[in-house]
């Protein structure tokens, strides 16, 4: 009883406060905030600034302000380059294709793991199933590239053929969309198990007595139980429609698959490191940066307006 | 009645159980047939005699990679980054996260926002690079760490855990025996936020471990860690010339060389990780739902 009146008093008191003595309170959390708000704000922010560049001809010596105002000049030429269309292509069918795959998977997967009952059997398939997630792309892209190859590879051995996969433009997608999927869709279910590790044991023991099925409990229980998280996801992954990371396409592109592997990421780096074209890069970077904010939004409207749920 | 829904149970648990298996089997078999690969000729690799169990028995894959110059300093220049490296992003979460918890923070909100943007909004690959050339960081390590500033999305996840997770009471209680704020979380929050801890000392070793992006373009070359050493034997595949020197049995015997250092150089890189994240494998659930209610 004392405990709730001095819980009471505490939140009546606490508005009381003013705005100096809660400053004073809080100096130390100031000081710790120092380094973090530093660092974001010089290598964060300060790169936002320098966008700036993409509307320039930016020289080192001249400085951002300095270097001459060129306006579109950049997104123009960038525009008008025989493979920009291509680019953009293959980076949103990549990212579309990866999207409609590896989106609905782990939802499937977390289903069933669920209703495992046997526990030993749950966590061996959950640990096997995240092992891929904590291997670098550099590893899966060197399996691939192995398992791939024309002479000896594995999926070569196992169909009887000798096809180099990396060769066609064909196979692409299938190849990093099919790997990204051995990757992460295990590790992808670790929110959805998450979440219906949530659900009321109750509601399955009702169910069971009411001679529910596996599958019917799975239709009437988890799914609905799952879906705001799912319609979370897909918002999320829709603002990210054009990041299509560069660190695989760029380890598994060779010459001959550039017509399904030439991306704007790709792009952006050959320019802006390789070449040092410093405004010409970032112009292709922000456009590539707008297209997946607008779209951020527009999913975001789309699915509030249905949801009636502001997510983002 | 009762039996017949029993039955179906039954059936239905063998149906879950056959689908996950091969689910099991797809992702764990690439894994096993580079591990067995890894032991074997790599000619009976490639004429498919090693689809089970290793042909042609050889540790000699291994031997190079602890001969392999490249691979030994890669792996240190790995462990020396994963090391400090997440000493220093796990000691910004938390130094972020603890005032972020604090609900009577003056500028709260604002600095809220400070943060939150960052995760939707970059300057970008070439600005980033420009800063942190002008910062004299191209060349030094530091470049893999300081322009990671604060892992928001971990920020905010570390952030709830201390605001859901963490008894209000002994807060509390440390602030009436006239702990300071700063007191308080040394002795009270860090000791009971073991559990995120551990996951997020976990998620950032991965994130070193396996990064060599960064390092491409920030290293220029200098101080590779293992991953970018990896590059030019996966994927170019060429043995460095020192190894082409001390191979006595000519060009065969080298490309032998160079297929088999591939797959062992594959599970040194991967097998690190692979041991760490089972240990924390059961607060990966927990951290996440902590994460996901809104404080």
């Amino acid at each position: 009883m004392a405990r709730t009146n001095a819980a009471a008093s505490a939140v009546a008191v606490r508005p009381g406060k003013s705005l100096s003595r809660r400053i004073k309170d809080n100096w130390q959390m100031y000081l710790l905030l120092l380094i973090p708000v530093a660092l974001t704000f010089i290598y964060k922010y300060i790169p936002m600034y320098g966008i700036q560049i993409a509307f320039r001809d930016f020289k080192a010596s001249q400085g951002y302000m300095g270097s001459e105002w060129v306006g579109l000049y950049w997104f123009r030429r960038f525009f008008s380059s025989p493979t920009c269309l291509r680019m953009i292509k293959n980076t949103v069918l990549i990212s579309l294709y990866s999207l409609l795959w590896s989106f609905p998977i782990p939802i499937i997967l977390s289903l069933i793991i669920n209703q495992l009952r046997h526990a030993r059997f749950k966590r061996v398939v959950q640990t096997v199933l995240y092992a891929p997630h904590f291997i670098s792309t550099m590893v899966i892209c060197g399996m691939l590239r192995i398992f791939l190859s024309p002479s000896g590879g594995l999926l070569n051995l196992i169909m009887g053929t000798s096809v180099d996969f990396l060769t066609e433009s064909s196979a692409f997608r299938t190849i990093y969309i099919a790997s990204g999927i051995w990757q992460d869709a295990g590790w992808g279910c670790i929110i959805y198990l998450a979440t219906l590790a949530n659900v009321d044991p109750g509601l399955y023991e009702a169910a069971k007595v009411d001679g529910a099925s596996v599958f019917q409990r799975i239709k009437n229980i988890d799914i609905p139980e799952l879906l705001p998280m799912a319609v979370l996801n897909l918002i999320m992954a829709a603002g990210g429609l054009m990041n299509v990371g560069f660190e695989k396409v760029w380890l598994l592109q060779t010459d001959l698959n550039k017509a399904t592997s030439d991306v704007i990421a790709v792009y952006v780096y050959q320019q802006g490191i390789e070449n040092a074209k410093y405004s010409y890069s970032t112009a292709v970077g922000l456009f590539n940066t707008v297209v997946n904010i607008v779209l951020l939004l527009i999913v975001n409207k789309i699915a509030s307006k249905a949801s009636d749920v502001e997510f983002v | 009645m009762k039996k017949a829904s029993g039955m179906s149970e039954r059936t239905s648990d063998v149906v879950l159980i056959v689908i996950c298996s091969i689910v099991l089997l797809l992702v764990a078999y690439p894994l096993y047939y580079v591990v067995v690969a890894s032991f074997s000729d790599p000619y009976e690799v490639y004429a498919g005699k090693t689809f089970l169990l290793p042909s042609g028995f050889t540790l000699d894959g291994y031997k190079a990679v602890f001969l392999n110059d490249g691979i030994v300093s890669g792996f240190l220049n790995s462990v020396k980054y994963t090391v400090i490296g997440t000493v220093f992003s796990v000691a910004m979460l938390y130094i972020t996260a603890y005032p972020m918890a604090q609900r009577d923070l003056p500028g709260r909100k604002a600095l809220s926002i400070f943060f939150l943007i960052t995760m939707y909004f970059g300057g970008g690959l070439v600005p980033t690079y420009l800063v942190v050339k002008q910062t004299q960081l191209v060349g030094s390590m530091w470049a893999l760490f300081l322009p990671g500033g604060v892992a928001v999305g971990n920020m905010i996840i570390v952030r709830n855990y201390f605001q859901n997770s963490i008894p209000h009471d002994l807060v509390e209680a440390a602030s009436i025996d006239g702990c300071s704020k700063l007191r308080t979380f040394v002795s009270v929050v860090i000791p009971l936020s073991m559990p995120i801890l551990a996951v997020m000392v976990v998620f950032s070793m991965v994130a070193y471990w396996n990064d060599w992006f960064t390092a491409l373009i920030y290293l220029g070359g200098k101080g590779s860690p293992l991953p970018l050493v990896m590059r030019n034997i996966l994927i170019k595949s060429s043995a460095t010339a020192s190894q082409a020197a001390t191979i006595s049995g000519g060009y065969a015997e080298l490309n032998k060389l160079t297929e088999l250092l591939k797959f062992c150089s594959m599970i040194v890189a991967a097998l690190p990780m692979l041991i760490v994240y089972p240990f924390v494998q059961k607060y990966f659930e927990k951290g996440f739902m902590a994460g996901a209610v809104k404080g």
